[in-house]
């Protein structure tokens, strides 16, 4: 066994939930609060990413791109949740998916349209390009960048969501939407803001991979499903189950990738666990969705009071 | 009397749609991926078609060309649903391009059947190199076994020890992974096929640490498109390229290097790849093709436009040669199979499966006078190579 | 004139169905082939959609999963065709076998879920199929597979020719909506409509819910599973490509598009969908920007899809009368 390979696994796994955490998080809230079924989250994702990587491309400056990118899109969240969701969370899931749908196709467009079909690359500055030395383990610096960084967006939103009056609602919206109508809170505002947070976290887990994979058209429908695969295993509305499902399954895809072919190699011939084995990996979180929903269909961590 | 009005009105309609039909015309579909990150490649692709078309004025052998771009959406199903159109609604005379294997699988009965010219500008599947080849298919690119062993081959000249594999897990990237398998002499000492597809994995992380764990000689991959950006990146922040060489295939091309260029990854430069082709090869015909496009689209051309270029150039010589009589099939096919013309790649002849019999080159990337990163040929690995299915084509 | 049909949304669609029945026809006698080889593709789906429908509309149960069942059926032809057996009734009871089996074993699972959970848990099982058939390297993998011969019948019409498949592929679409109108309208789907709005209702007046639900789900995917052996022969190839969620999303968006619920509404919202995909792209490949205004556009200003609008005139009509 080689334990440094496996602890570079594990911080990779931990990357990648992080990341997902980022975008789940929005998501679940989005879908616990306002009962909306948001298909087009992925797109601030992709709109964080080119956001960041024009301004990075003027500017230089990687910690401004962040900063403006994160401003834009937390407007363009809530243009989308002004003009469009607003008017069809009373109505029905089928509503929601096809104006999603359809707001992914607008979006990729209009990126195609002012940003070309090539995708942009985001340049680091030195610093971030190298490599730290911890122990006898070199990590990429910028790796390492992406996980603190998310563990501070997942500390901060912890406790706004746990300590503060804000966060009380939104937990409040989550189980019982009536309830919080009935406070007199202007639950217009507070659907307006979560919205907003939850497109901001989406285009910051863009800007944080896009300096690694490129901006580029689409790419944050590649990830959506999976996405909403950790807001269903993790229970809807349920920030905290987000985050434990977000890294369950980041750690079962980088494990299963590095280690799944060496395991199938044991029980068949290695031409076979060659190709069995990215099929079963790409699988694999879908047969735990699949379990999960069939034996616990509220999720592993529900919000508390949800029926 | 209302019947005819009807069908006049109809008839009308359907032209008005499809475009008005024009006789003395060479009429040539153009299948390749517009929409989608994939579509950069066919913009290459068609920035080059359209460099072709100015270079021979717009006409082949005195009849003026009729060009129908069609967009395969990276989709096989689309491919064939647009190849049937440009078959059935447009009635070409010839259908090229195609970026993608299974788009090319998908599409080529439709135009088979129909006795149409078929001309790959890219696609090599072994399928149509050996049992299914065609006398009515070109190819003006390369069977895709082809670049790989060129590769494999240089591995040994320069006495590499042993290799580490990664490519995607689809039919292509396997055939790529094995062509270096199967000729290269040294060690594998490990081999990784990664998610591709709509959700194609990006990240790398893991795939790298065992590499960089299983302490392999050099690093061989095969990352076509945006996924060759992004492997780069993670490469050289993995603090990869003074550890382990990077020898590619189809990733580190005119397309990907501006990028790079532009995220200042430095570690790309060296490394060392095959094709067909460079933009620096010494020929006329070549130097004017890269001048023109450097002119107009401030950047060097890709192989896929180098490609693309030779098959408006190969169905132009064609025309000429049978002086604009398009009705004699046989005549035509002869012609193609003559490869009588000035490829930017140099002269290439047609082996008895209809595919370039043609040299193989070792590319460096490597920074222009002008300060671009571009590629620069530094040396022959194979010439005249004929890919190893021919054998199994009955032609 | 009194053998007309009551209402005018009746009377479009029977016009719609006469010009179906004319179409080879019609393509033939203005000049345009590819335009029977695009009802054709139109027509197929719409068969799948139908299918969608009657567990959707009707039931309540929103699959995001049905592609595979498209697959199941495609493949059902191209892996025998791939071995050179062409009997069309092996293909035929491979893909109802299959599809069955897969619907009984997922469709157990899934209908324990209710809401979006058996949407992502349909999406789940038909991700499995997906990556099924893209590790099948025998059979293509991604490279898909090339079907060179189609199914054989030989005691009906062939399918080789452009007409002759198109005739199957209607028959057997009007088959489908004389099917569902027929099961909508018996016992077992007034229970299935039933459960969607009252499930408990429904139990109390003795039903096992849980049962009709199943049997229904087992049908709509066997339906699927025909348009999927239909679609094999008519693309004359099969990807992992044609499985994929993104593709299940489609056939809901025709199913919303037409009209949830209705008979008809499926195959005007394919046909329109279909038309619509092919006319904006030849316009721009910039065509997915107005696909999108109008999905969003709509769902926010036009209920109830094609066959909403349609029955808007019926009103007027009875308004008038």
């Amino acid at each position: 066994m080689d334990w440094n390979l496996l602890i570079s696994q594990l911080m990779n796994g931990l990357q990648l939930g992080l990341l997902l955490f980022l975008l789940a998080s929005g998501l679940t809230l989005i879908f616990g609060i306002m009962d909306f079924i948001n298909l087009s989250h992925g797109s601030f994702y992709m709109i964080g990413a080119y956001f960041c990587g024009t301004v990075v491309a003027y500017t230089g400056s990687f910690v401004l791109g962040v900063l403006i990118g994160l401003v834009g899109v937390f407007i363009v969240g809530a243009l989308v949740e002004w003009f469009i969701a607003r008017k069809l969370y009373r109505e029905d899931h089928l509503d929601h998916v096809l104006v999603t749908f359809g707001l992914i196709l607008i979006f990729d467009t209009l990126v195609h349209l002012l940003w070309g079909a090539s995708g942009i690359a985001i340049p680091l500055p030195d610093v971030l390009n190298g490599q730290i030395t911890l122990g006898n383990l070199v990590v990429p610096t910028y790796r390492l960048l992406i996980i603190v960084a998310g563990l501070l967006v997942a500390a901060i939103l912890y406790i706004l969501v746990a300590k503060t009056r804000l966060g009380m609602l939104i937990r409040a919206g989550a189980s019982n939407r009536t309830m919080v109508e009935a406070l007199g809170i202007n639950i217009n505002r507070l659907f307006l803001f979560v919205f907003a947070l939850g497109a901001a976290m989406a285009g910051l887990a863009g800007m944080l991979i896009a300096p690694i994979t490129e901006a580029s058209i689409g790419m944050g429908n590649d990830i959506i499903i999976v996405a909403f695969v950790v807001v269903i295993i993790g229970g809807i509305g349920s920030v905290k189950g987000a985050f434990y499902a977000a890294m369950i399954l980041g750690l079962i895809d980088t494990l299963s990738r590095s280690y799944l072919d060496a395991l199938l190699g044991l029980a068949m011939p290695s031409e076979y666990s060659e190709t069995a084995a990215p099929a079963l990996s790409a699988m694999l979180i879908y047969i735990l969705m699949a379990a999960v929903l069939a034996f616990r269909p509220q999720g592993l961590f529900p919000p508390a009071g949800a029926k | 009397m209302l019947v005819k009005l009807i069908r006049t009105t109809l008839i009308a309609s359907a032209i008005v749609t499809a475009g008005m039909a024009q006789a003395d015309s060479v009429k040539i579909g153009f299948v390749t991926t517009l929409t989608t990150p994939a579509g950069v490649i066919g913009e290459d692709m068609k920035n080059s078609v359209e460099i072709a078309l100015d270079h021979i004025g717009h006409k082949m052998g005195g009849l003026d060309v009729e060009l129908i771009m069609e967009d395969d959406g990276f989709k096989p199903d689309i491919g064939k649903q647009k190849t049937d159109k440009l078959v059935k609604q447009d009635d070409v005379d010839f259908v090229a391009g195609y970026i993608w294997s299974h788009v090319l699988l998908a599409s080529a009965k439709s135009v088979l059947d129909a006795d149409k010219f078929l001309i790959s500008a890219n696609a090599g599947p072994s399928q149509m190199a050996g049992k299914r080849c065609n006398k009515n298919f070109f190819s003006t690119s390369w069977q895709n076994d082809q670049t790989p062993m060129a590769l494999g081959e240089y591995l040994n000249q320069e006495g590499v020890k042993s290799i580490y594999i990664m490519s995607p897990n689809y039919a292509a990237g396997k055939d790529m992974a094995n062509g270096v398998e199967n000729v290269f002499k040294g060690e594998v000492k490990g081999k990784d096929l990664t998610k591709w597809g709509a959700d194609a994995q990006l990240d790398f992380s893991a795939e790298l640490a065992k590499a960089k764990a299983s302490g392999a000689e050099a690093l061989f991959v095969f990352y076509p498109g945006k996924a060759g950006g992004a492997f780069i990146k993670q490469y050289q922040q993995a603090g990869l390229q003074d550890v382990m060489p990077l020898y590619s295939v189809f990733t580190v091309d005119s397309i990907a290097l501006p990028k790079l260029q532009a995220a200042g990854l430095t570690g790309v430069l060296g490394s060392k790849n095959t094709q067909e082709w460079s933009p620096d090869m010494d020929n006329a015909t070549n130097k004017r093709f890269v001048a023109d496009y450097l002119k107009k689209h401030g950047k060097y051309p890709a192989f896929y436009g180098a490609q693309a270029y030779d098959s408006i150039m190969l169905i132009n010589s064609a025309v000429v040669a049978t002086g604009g009589n398009l009705k004699d099939k046989d005549a035509l096919r002869k012609a193609l199979m003559a490869a009588d013309f000035d490829s930017v790649r140099g002269r290439y002849t047609y082996g008895n499966n209809h595919m370039p019999i043609q040299n193989f080159y070792l590319r460096e990337v490597v920074e222009d006078s002008e300060g671009r990163w571009t590629t620069k040929i530094v040396k022959t690995v194979y010439e005249n190579h004929q890919d190893p299915h021919a054998k199994d084509c009955k032609m | 004139m009194s053998w007309l049909p009551a209402n005018w949304s009746t009377r479009i669609y029977a016009l719609l169905l006469l010009v179906l029945a004319l179409a080879p026809f019609i393509f033939t006698w203005i000049g345009q082939p590819f335009y029977l080889d695009l009802l054709s593709r139109a027509l197929i789906l719409a068969i799948a959609v139908i299918s969608l429908n009657l567990i959707l509309g009707f039931g309540g149960m929103v699959s995001l999963g049905h592609a595979a069942y498209i697959g199941i059926g495609a493949y059902s032809v191209g892996i025998p065709s791939y071995y050179d057996y062409y009997n069309g009734w092996l293909h035929l009871a491979l893909a109802l076998t299959v599809s069955a089996v897969f619907a009984l074993v997922t469709g157990a699972i899934s209908l324990r879920t209710r809401g979006v959970y058996f949407i992502m848990i349909t999406m789940a099982f038909s991700q499995m199929v997906y990556f099924t058939f893209l590790s099948l390297e025998e059979y293509g993998a991604d490279d898909g597979l090339v079907i060179y011969s189609r199914s054989e019948f030989p005691e009906f019409i062939s399918m080789e020719g452009a007409t002759g498949l198109y005739y199957w592929i209607f028959a057997l679409l009007l088959a489908s909506l004389y099917f569902v109108h027929r099961l909508v309208h018996a016992r077992f789907g007034r229970v299935i409509v039933g459960s969607k709005y009252n499930e408990q209702r429904m139990q109390a007046l003795g039903f096992n819910t849980y049962r009709y639900r199943l049997v229904c789900y087992v049908i709509s995917a066997m339906m699927c599973s025909l348009a999927g052996m239909l679609l094999g022969n008519f693309t004359s190839f099969i990807s992992p490509d044609m499985i994929g969620w993104a593709r299940s999303g489609e056939l809901i968006f025709m199913v919303i598009i037409g009209g949830v619920g209705t008979l008809f509404g499926p195959l005007v919202g394919t046909i329109a969908f279909v038309v619509l995909e092919e006319a904006l792209s030849a316009i721009t490949i910039y065509w997915h920007l107005i696909f999108g205004i109008m999905l969003v556009a709509l769902v926010l200003y036009g209920k109830g899809g094609i066959h909403g609008w349609l029955s808007l005139l019926d009103r007027k009509e009875e308004d008038r009368g």
